[in-house]
């Protein structure tokens, strides 16, 4: 206030001040990313030596190397996982969501409590008697183990997060369809999937980030059939020397398909995080 | 007479029957998933209760047998298990805090004029989405290596080269890296409420004289509040669940330095098969999990409320 005509001036030299701090934190955080992308286009005595190497040619050749070798078959089993556990996600999720939401049961607030409740059940809940389970039924290092448990995981939140867009569609809608004779399936087929469509990508694509990241379960769970992404990482702890190319390379290309749909899936990621209570 | 009650009573039964059958067609839907959840969480959850109370090891056959609360007391008097709640709780209350105050300063930075908002925003989630085993394998080989890694290198410089950060300071590395990966997400909740926030009371402060410190703690940050509650609490019920930068970084070492409760069920049920002890673990787990919880649940609804009521 003491100065008007400094006023503009001064917001130019603040504005350029705090985009030049906030660019300097961006870069810190995304730093790591950035340097395991470097990493993955070098070779391997580039990427071992001290000092590092921060210019030279870029190599496709750790890329090939991962991609002929055997991380495939980790790769696609977490695509399996992955997808079918999300799509039965949504077979179940969409109806329960549907009648949390549109026609809602007696006390719906108490079973969406319950659903949430489950998210957030620490995996020692359940663990012992489901890998017992599991080991009974021979579903130890079988991908079926892995896409029942991240189905578990997922639905909750899934069913939080499909309720919150199901409650943006008017009601009138229902109203029309109802007096118009329409069924429940025609309902749900016709009116709910199509008008909701976005809301199904993006609960998709946020149980497709948890599951395609999930460790705790694909290591004790799997060993080499159904082994998944990060399991494939495992094996660079120790015992393969310094191999930081080829793990950076490998560590890129698993973690891609979930940089990609968080990065597509932006403005929706919020709302998934936090199951639809921030928009 | 009779006939009169008699058809009214049926009246009254075709009513309350076609009634119960709406509120079977309403639940109707909402079966599949409420059963799923029920077989996969509770049933093993009642199972974790009673093995509890139970001595067995997989590795030994027939070494069931009911051990009453043995379990229990063990937990209480080992040591282990202390140091592991209480690194669960270093862990935890440090990432979440120090994540808070970042998410919100970079939040605040991302919701002023600044060049190329959209593009910093896009980059600083990076780091939320990548493989957690992958981003703690890069800290660990080609960032923190005290002799490739980079910043060791770059430290040299200043007398702190050749410094091995994951076995010096194993705590602290596992801080760094899971405060790396969750301040992307406090930034992200913090700054949806600093963009739900009305730019002209902001506008009318400034009016009035308010200086920038002021307005944003008398304005803004009561307006952020429940978000950052939201973010702390939705995060520590993650935190909490920590496992895959550990076992990447330090596999709970050295010793038991970095060993929190979930890498310790790890060890005792998958390294050394005791279920009955890795069960009373998991019980002791949901408890505390679920105070925690409570509070989390309580803030989503208020802000669900808040949202409703706009």
């Amino acid at each position: 206030m003491r100065a008007n005509t400094m006023v503009g001036g001064r917001i130019q030299v603040s504005k350029v001040v705090w985009t030049l701090v906030g660019w300097l934190v961006v870069f810190i955080f995304f730093f790591p990313v950035l340097w395991m992308w470097l990493e993955g286009f070098k070779t391997e005595p580039q990427a071992a030596s001290s000092p590092p190497t921060i210019f030279f040619v870029p190599t496709l050749m750790q890329f090939q190397e991962v991609l002929s070798g055997d991380f495939p078959p980790f790769f696609i089993n977490s695509a399996v996982a992955s997808i079918a556990s999300t799509f039965l996600v949504l077979v179940l999720g969409l109806p329960a969501a549907y009648a949390l939401a549109i026609r809602p049961v007696k006390r719906t607030r108490d079973v969406l409590f319950f659903f949430i409740s489950t998210r957030f059940l620490p995996f020692a809940a359940s663990l012992v008697p489901l890998y017992l389970l599991a080991r009974d039924l021979h579903l130890l290092d079988n991908i079926l183990a892995l896409v029942l448990i991240y189905t578990t995981i997922n639905l909750p939140l899934g069913v939080w997060l499909l309720r919150s867009f199901l409650l943006e569609i008017p009601n009138d809608l229902f109203e029309a369809a109802r007096v118009d004779g329409a069924g429940f399936r025609t309902e749900i087929l016709r009116i709910v999937v199509p008008l909701i469509a976005p809301g199904i990508a993006a609960t998709s694509l946020i149980c497709l980030i948890f599951s395609w990241n999930e460790f705790f379960y694909a290591v004790n769970f799997t060993s080499s059939v159904a082994a998944t992404a990060p399991i494939f990482l495992v094996g660079f702890i120790s015992g393969r020397g310094l191999f930081y190319a080829k793990l950076a390379a490998a560590a890129t290309l698993a973690s891609l398909p979930v940089l990609l749909a968080g990065w597509i899936a932006q403005k929706q990621l919020i709302r998934g995080l936090t199951m639809g209570a921030v928009k | 007479m009779i006939s009169v009650a008699g058809s009214g009573g049926a009246r009254e039964t075709t009513v309350a029957s076609v009634a119960r059958r709406d509120a079977w067609l309403r639940r109707l839907p909402l079966l599949p998933a409420f059963v799923y959840v029920v077989l996969v969480t509770q049933i093993p959850f009642a199972l974790t209760i009673y093995y509890s109370f139970f001595s067995w090891n997989l590795l030994k056959p027939g070494s069931f047998r009911f051990s009453g609360l043995d379990n229990y007391t063990m937990l209480l008097t080992d040591e282990t298990i202390r140091t592991a709640v209480l690194n669960t709780v270093v862990l935890t209350l440090s990432v979440i805090a120090i994540s808070v105050v970042l998410g919100l300063a970079i939040a605040s930075l991302l919701n002023s004029e600044v060049f190329g908002r959209g593009l910093m925003r896009t980059l600083m989630i990076a780091p939320f989405l990548i493989m957690p085993t992958a981003g703690a394998l890069i800290w660990k080989d080609t960032l923190l290596n005290p002799i490739f890694g980079l910043l060791p290198n770059l430290l040299t410089p200043f007398g702190l080269g050749r410094v091995d950060w994951v076995s010096k300071y194993p705590m602290a590395t596992v801080v760094t890296v899971e405060v790396w990966r969750w301040t992307p997400f406090m930034m992200l909740i913090i700054l949806a409420g600093l963009q739900s926030q009305n730019p002209e009371i902001l506008e009318a402060a400034r009016v009035d004289g308010a200086n920038a410190i002021q307005s944003f703690r008398r304005i803004t940050l009561p307006l952020v509040r429940p978000f950052i509650e939201l973010g702390a609490l939705l995060g520590s019920l993650f935190v909490v669940q920590t496992f895959d930068s550990i076992y990447m970084l330090t596999y709970g070492g050295p010793g038991q330095d970095t060993t929190n409760l979930p890498f310790l069920l790890y060890l005792v049920a998958f390294q050394g098969f005791s279920i009955g002890q890795a069960s009373a673990i998991g019980v002791v787990a949901v408890i505390l999990t679920t105070v925690v919880a409570t509070f989390a649940l309580r803030t989503m609804f208020s802000i669900f409320q808040v949202e409703a009521r706009r």
